[in-house]
């Protein structure tokens, strides 16, 4: 689960990580108030999930609160990749002598946290990591021990020659590591970590990615999901236990195991049509999304007995009547007493994967509905 | 032969009184496994399916002389049942259980690292020798003892595969899946140096998907030091980036952990790359290497 800044921000605060003083502010009379009560110069930054909001327009420098007032009614009312801004970050400005970079995330390649440090921060990581990956040091923690103060400081000492700013820089490097695997994070960052001229250090902007795994044992920060930025239908299938990802293709797709989900999908687009999910299921789908022209299930039975999702079939279109064709493919388990169910509404399955899908790309052209043709 | 598990693998079931644990039993008792103990605390002296369950591993292995352990515990308790099937000294520890956080299981792998315990999963459909035994869930009736070794990150595709080599008279050695979360015991290249080293297996078939770099580093592997052919088929050429594609492992993130990369990672090792789960059996039967043989 991805989290806004503000919100990191909140997390990094319970460790003493040093963080300008901001707020949250949803409205442009909020941001003004805020500006006032800081009392300087301040940033309006916009809380999407997504990078790069900086090249975009969605962080600007206001020097008053009316200016805040006016770069936060700007800023609310725009839209980054395809997101609309709900909430604006006011903070202290402050002035940067140098950026670095510090982070640390799940490594599958070791399998083991890994720390970042960068002495080129700002900018984006990952170009860096492609460009120019001599400029970032990593370290392996060993999970058992966790980040000794040793190993804190010697990653200090490679960004900065300052020994005054290198030991300001150590203690945050250990709570950044402590925050990160206190709170089941697949990622944390710092990117800018500043310094300024008179010397100080402070973490200008916060990254947090969460193990949606681990989010039943840290209740405030499942507290903490935007309902607004993630997909209603996504969390809708969450909560029944479900796994949904909303594309934006015509073939709905259902189908048992999340490997099999995926071979299906890209089986709909190697015979020429697109995706309109991914489902790893459960029971029934969501014939009301006005893209969906057929619906296909995709069921090996296994652990899943295909006469159970026969039945959850039935059921559903009985309840909801779907206008546009479905096609079953069943192999498995109970296969055979599956058909006999299937049967009760006209629909037949097929045993093949390619041909089912090739069947679902074909009916879904039709103009007329024709219902439950298998 | 086969890998890690055959006639003499002897198993017990950890959360035998649950659910899962209970339907699974009885299908891998029909398979012909051979369950000797099942593990619920507290629950020591019932029986389930005629096996009788134990308070703690330690006490199952002492009494049954047990080597294999299988977990359908939930998620929350899969942890400490691994830390216990490893300290009772248990060889193969298979983990069902999905949803266990990363965080853990990086704690997990570099605890049993040193252990001489192996882990396979979580998040596993387990590992099958067809005709002799299977340790985990899948359907056994589609399997057929054979030649191939098939290793996969995934459940139900893994099915889809194994089905299309059986209709086509391609057995299979031993089947084995990885696990579908980001952090697991036993990763592609333990196994296919396991299937390289096994006398029966004689190709074998890699499914992979989406996420991380596991394939990558399994394609550079089998170039350098593999005799046998492989096959690979990649999930997930439609995943958008960004998002959890069901399992926790697969995901594009950073631009990174395409399927695109992964079937280049594979072309660029000259390994041959079926486009469906179907086609994965025409390119073994196809295998000029593999005639050869």
């Amino acid at each position: 689960m991805k989290i806004h800044e503000y919100q990191a921000k909140q997390i990094f605060a319970r460790y003493g990580i040093p963080l300008p003083v901001g707020e949250m502010a949803t409205t442009p009379e909020e941001a003004r108030e805020l500006a006032a009560r800081i009392g300087k110069p301040v940033m309006v930054k916009a809380q999407v999930h997504v990078g790069g909001r900086g090249k975009a327009g969605g962080i600007k420098k206001a020097d008053d609160p009316d200016q805040a007032f006016e770069i936060a009614s700007q800023i609310l009312s725009m839209e980054i990749k395809g997101l609309p801004v709900k909430k604006v970050l006011v903070t202290e400005c402050k002035d940067i002598a140098s950026e670095a970079y510090l982070g640390v995330i799940v490594d599958r390649r070791s399998k083991k946290p890994v720390i970042m440090v960068s002495a080129a921060g700002g900018i984006d990581i990952e170009e860096v990591a492609r460009e120019t990956p001599e400029k970032i040091h990593k370290l392996e923690v060993d999970p058992l021990l966790g980040l000794q103060s040793f190993q804190a400081r010697n990653l200090a000492y490679l960004l900065y020659s300052d020994r005054k700013i290198a030991n300001q820089t150590s203690p945050v490097i250990l709570k950044l590591y402590q925050a990160f695997s206190e709170n089941d994070c697949s990622l944390a960052e710092i990117n800018p970590f500043i310094t300024t001229s008179e010397g100080e250090v402070w973490a200008l902007d916060a990254k947090i990615n969460i193990d949606d795994s681990g989010l039943a044992r840290h209740p405030e920060i499942e507290a903490m999901r935007d309902l607004d930025a993630d997909e209603a239908a996504e969390i809708e299938a969450r909560e029944k236990g479900l796994s949904f990802v909303k594309l934006d293709g015509n073939i709905g797709c259902i189908v048992n195991g999340a490997g099999l989900a995926m071979a299906t999908m890209d089986l709909v687009k190697r015979f020429g049509a697109e995706p309109a999910n991914f489902l790893d299921i459960g029971g029934s789908s969501n014939p009301e999304n006005p893209n969906v022209k057929a619906i296909l299930f995709n069921i090996f039975g296994g652990i899943t007995r295909c006469d159970d999702v026969a039945n959850g079939i039935v059921y559903a279109v009985k309840q909801l009547k779907p206008k546009v064709p479905i096609v079953v493919r069943l192999t498995g388990t109970n296969e055979d007493k599956a058909r006999e169910i299937l049967e009760e509404i006209n629909l037949t399955a097929t045993s093949s994967m390619e041909e089912v899908v090739k069947r679902a790309i074909e009916l879904s052209g039709m103009t007329q509905t024709t219902m439950f043709e298998g | 032969m086969s890998i890690l598990i055959d006639r003499n693998t002897r198993v017990v079931v950890q959360g035998i009184t649950g659910r899962d644990g209970m339907f699974h039993t009885r299908q891998m008792l029909d398979y012909g496994t051979k369950i000797v103990a099942g593990v619920t605390p507290g629950k020591a002296g019932q029986t389930v399916e005629g096996v009788l369950v134990f308070d703690s591993v330690k006490e199952a292995k002492d009494a049954t002389n047990a080597n294999t352990s299988v977990i359908y515990v939930p998620s929350k308790f899969a942890v400490d049942a691994i830390y216990e099937a490893a300290d009772a000294g248990i060889d193969l520890v298979v983990c069902i259980s999905e949803g266990i956080p990363a965080m853990d299981m990086l704690e997990v792998y570099n605890y049993l690292k040193d252990k001489k315990t192996r882990l396979v999963g979580p998040n596993t459909p387990g590992l099958i020798t067809p005709g002799v035994t299977k340790v985990g869930i899948m359907p056994g009736q589609i399997h057929m003892k054979g030649n191939v070794g098939v290793v996969s990150r995934s459940g139900t595709l893994t099915y889809e595969v194994v089905y299309h080599l059986t209709a086509n008279g391609m057995g299979q050695s031993t089947c084995l899946g990885t696990g579908g979360d980001q952090i697991v015991g036993t990763g592609f290249l333990d196994v296919l140096e396991m299937f390289e080293k096994d006398p029966q297996t004689k190709a074998v078939v890699l499914i992979g998907e989406i996420g991380g770099t596991d394939e990558e580093e399994a394609a550079a592997f089998i170039k350098k030091k593999m005799t046998k052919p492989v096959v690979a088929f990649v999930a997930g050429r439609t995943a958008p980036p960004g998002k959890r594609m069901g399992h926790a492992g697969a995901i594009i993130a950073g631009g990174s952990g395409t399927a695109a990369e992964k079937v280049a990672a594979f072309q660029k090792a000259k390994i041959k790359v079926a486009e469906s789960p179907a086609e994965v059996a025409v390119l073994m039967k196809d295998n000029p290497k593999e005639k050869n043989r």
